[in-house]
């Protein structure tokens, strides 16, 4: 297995002695604060009443920090900020496709609550909101 | 500077070696974690499209709110505060134990493994009280009229919004909320504590390796940056399992 491990690799990154544990410090750091703004911010939106518009713009500061704290622990303690651009690209490419995957499924989702409170029980089946109301023939189905 | 010419004069396509510069162990594992990414994002995008689709939800601040030994106090958040640490902690740990092998020192390595795997224990006996504690911990819920003591579990939730008249005991009383919530919750969580969990079972084995001297004898530590990677993609998932249960 490890017959042509070594001649794969063209050049090692070097190992960064301790200008890497430094940088390690530093992004642990960053990552605890990020952590503390979030939870002060779910906190706030908890302890404070405010209005539902502004708790939706909260959400997303804490989502795009989420973002920022996953773009540390994959550039940083994964490395992968140190590798060729072309891997980067076969990771990162892929993943676009959860803009898709994340705007469709949630418009989905509250286009559903939409309906269900616009039509009232006309969409829940039917069978459940009025069993004694159904014919008997309705049991077929 | 001078990586930076070797990367420009390669030909990197012209065969004979690997045209990323990396492994083919190391390669792979970015791409299981890639599709791994993938099967988490389905199911936190199912999670979001049912949570999306109902009126109520209930608010996380009311439901975690508990720490051990801490009886009724209202602590929202502190605990998962607590898991979350213990996460970047040990993802730290292994950084360090990767960086100790990739200089060949397997002292080092042994010694940041063991809090490695110290910490992933510790992860995942928080992770144990949290469910029981939501799967034991009662509610009175009123149900078709009647003051009913539920736990949240895959099929009753007792966080839903309060009952309009009813009181009891001086508190003001719930209804059952989605039951939606605790199978997401559980299954989720449980998905990615199973992560953990077989990621301390790697890094267990990655450790008596290292005790062993196999990695010595091989003379590289690539299988503890390989573990590495794994490890922390799980604390990368728990980033957006944290965001999407007990933060939005």
């Amino acid at each position: 297995m490890e017959h042509s491990a070594g001649s794969e690799i063209t050049f090692h990154h070097e190992a960064g002695g301790d200008e890497f544990i430094k940088k390690v410090i530093k992004t642990t750091i960053l990552l605890s604060v990020i952590t503390i703004i979030e939870l002060g911010l779910g906190l706030a939106m908890y302890a404070f009443p405010m209005a539902d518009t502004f708790k939706l713009f909260l959400k997303g500061v804490i989502v795009i920090l989420s973002l920022a704290k996953a773009f540390y622990i994959v550039g940083i303690f994964m490395h992968l900020g140190d590798e060729l651009k072309n891997l980067i690209m076969t990771i990162c490419v892929p993943l676009i496709l959860f803009v898709w995957f994340i705007a469709a499924f949630l418009m989905d989702g509250n286009s559903w609550k939409n309906l269900r409170n616009s039509r009232g029980k006309s969409i829940v089946p039917v069978e459940k909101t009025a069993p004694a109301a159904q014919p008997a023939s309705a049991e077929k189905h | 500077m001078a990586t930076a010419q070797t990367q420009m004069q390669t030909k990197w396509w012209s065969g004979g070696k690997s045209p990323f510069n990396v492994e083919y162990g190391k390669l792979m594992m970015w791409y299981f974690l890639m599709s791994d990414a993938f099967t988490f994002g389905a199911f936190l995008i199912s999670y979001g499209t049912i949570r999306f689709s109902q009126n109520y939800w209930p608010d996380p601040n009311q439901v975690f709110n508990a720490f051990p030994l801490a009886g009724h106090a209202n602590l929202p958040l502190a605990f998962v505060s607590l898991m979350t640490f213990i996460l970047i902690v040990s993802s730290v740990t292994m950084v360090l134990a990767v960086h100790a092998g990739h200089k060949n020192d397997k002292q080092g390595v042994i010694k940041w493994m063991i809090w490695t795997v110290i910490g992933g224990i510790a992860f995942l006996s928080c992770q144990a009280w949290e469910w029981a504690h939501l799967i034991t911990g009662e509610h009175a819920v009123l149900i078709n009229g009647e003051l009913t003591n539920i736990g949240t579990t895959v099929t009753k939730n007792p966080w839903g919004p309060a009952a309009d008249l009813a009181s009891h005991e001086g508190h003001h009383v719930g209804t059952p909320g989605p039951v939606a919530f605790g199978g997401y919750f559980f299954g989720i969580t449980g998905f990615h504590g199973f992560h953990v969990l077989s990621g301390v079972v790697i890094n267990i084995i990655m450790l008596i390796m290292a005790i062993n001297g196999n990695f010595e004898r091989k003379g590289h530590y690539w299988m503890i940056e390989k573990a590495g990677l794994y490890w922390h993609f799980v604390d990368l998932v728990w980033v957006f399992v944290f965001l999407c249960f007990y933060l939005i």
